[in-house]
């Protein structure tokens, strides 16, 4: 299961219409535990692929390692990514799986339709090996806020 | 120097996120990793003992592989390397990989 705040749900979200009609993509960062992935802040990240930002993204790894390392100066891990799908399904692709090598990590992905968020999913990618990885649905929690009351 | 490892490695590591290796070089550094946690090796080389397409190695900020040395490059003990898998994907139809 992947646990997220509702302000960090609809972050990655605006991001993909912001981003539209490329794709966006972003870090995830937070805790793994007893088979939940619980995010703490999601880090925006450049897409790399101008040539082709359309319906491709790729993060620089330089700005992986930058991540990585200011979530371990808060005590956070990379728990996933996210990326969106302009006028296309929320559902990985061929490209999203050769690719995805972060085993145990969560891939959301948004769909982006004319410019408006539309559905948004989780995959897990589970398996031991790069031979027996796997896309799993994974449930996405979000936890609304609480407003205040007079 | 420290070794830090991607969350998806850890497994093969003692649940570290970090690894401390005594070593001149990268290339050293590396051995010794896999020397301490053979069960990393496969996850980091192919049959063919290359590291695999898709595992970057970052000295400090510096990709390994566009080190003029690369991997014979020296390092100091106050130096890091970070593995780190690549992060790509899209829509778009399936093409060669890139690095």
């Amino acid at each position: 299961m992947l646990k997220l705040s509702e302000t960090i749900y609809n972050a990655l979200r605006k991001h993909g219409e912001e981003t539209y009609p490329h794709e966006c993509c972003g870090v995830l960062l937070g805790r793994s535990h007893e088979g939940v992935n619980e995010v703490v802040d999601a880090v925006r990240a450049g897409n790399t692929r101008t040539d082709s930002a359309h319906n491709r993204y790729h993060i620089a790894p330089q700005e992986l390692v930058r991540i990585q390392r200011q979530g371990r100066e808060r005590g956070l891990d990379i728990v996933g990514f996210y990326h969106s799908h302009p006028d296309h399904p929320a559902q990985w692709s061929k490209t999203d799986f050769a690719e995805a090598h972060w085993l145990g990590c969560s891939y959301v992905i948004t769909a982006v339709e004319k410019g408006a968020a539309k559905q948004t999913n989780s995959f897990l990618l589970t398996g031991t090996t790069e031979e027996d990885k796997s896309f799993e649905d994974e449930a996405i929690q979000v936890e609304e806020l609480v407003a205040e009351r007079c | 120097m420290k070794i830090f490892i991607p969350t998806p490695l850890r497994v093969y590591v003692n649940k570290q996120d970090a690894v401390q290796v005594d070593a001149r070089t990268v290339g050293e550094a590396l051995n010794a990793l896999t020397e301490q946690h053979p069960d990393l090796k496969k996850h980091l080389y192919s049959d063919e003992g290359k590291l695999r397409a898709f595992v970057n190695v970052y000295l400090n900020d510096e990709d390994v592989r566009y080190l003029p040395e690369k991997e014979a490059t020296t390092v100091k003990e106050e130096d890091s390397l970070s593995i780190i898998p690549s992060i790509a994907g899209g829509c778009g139809p399936q093409e060669r990989t890139r690095l």
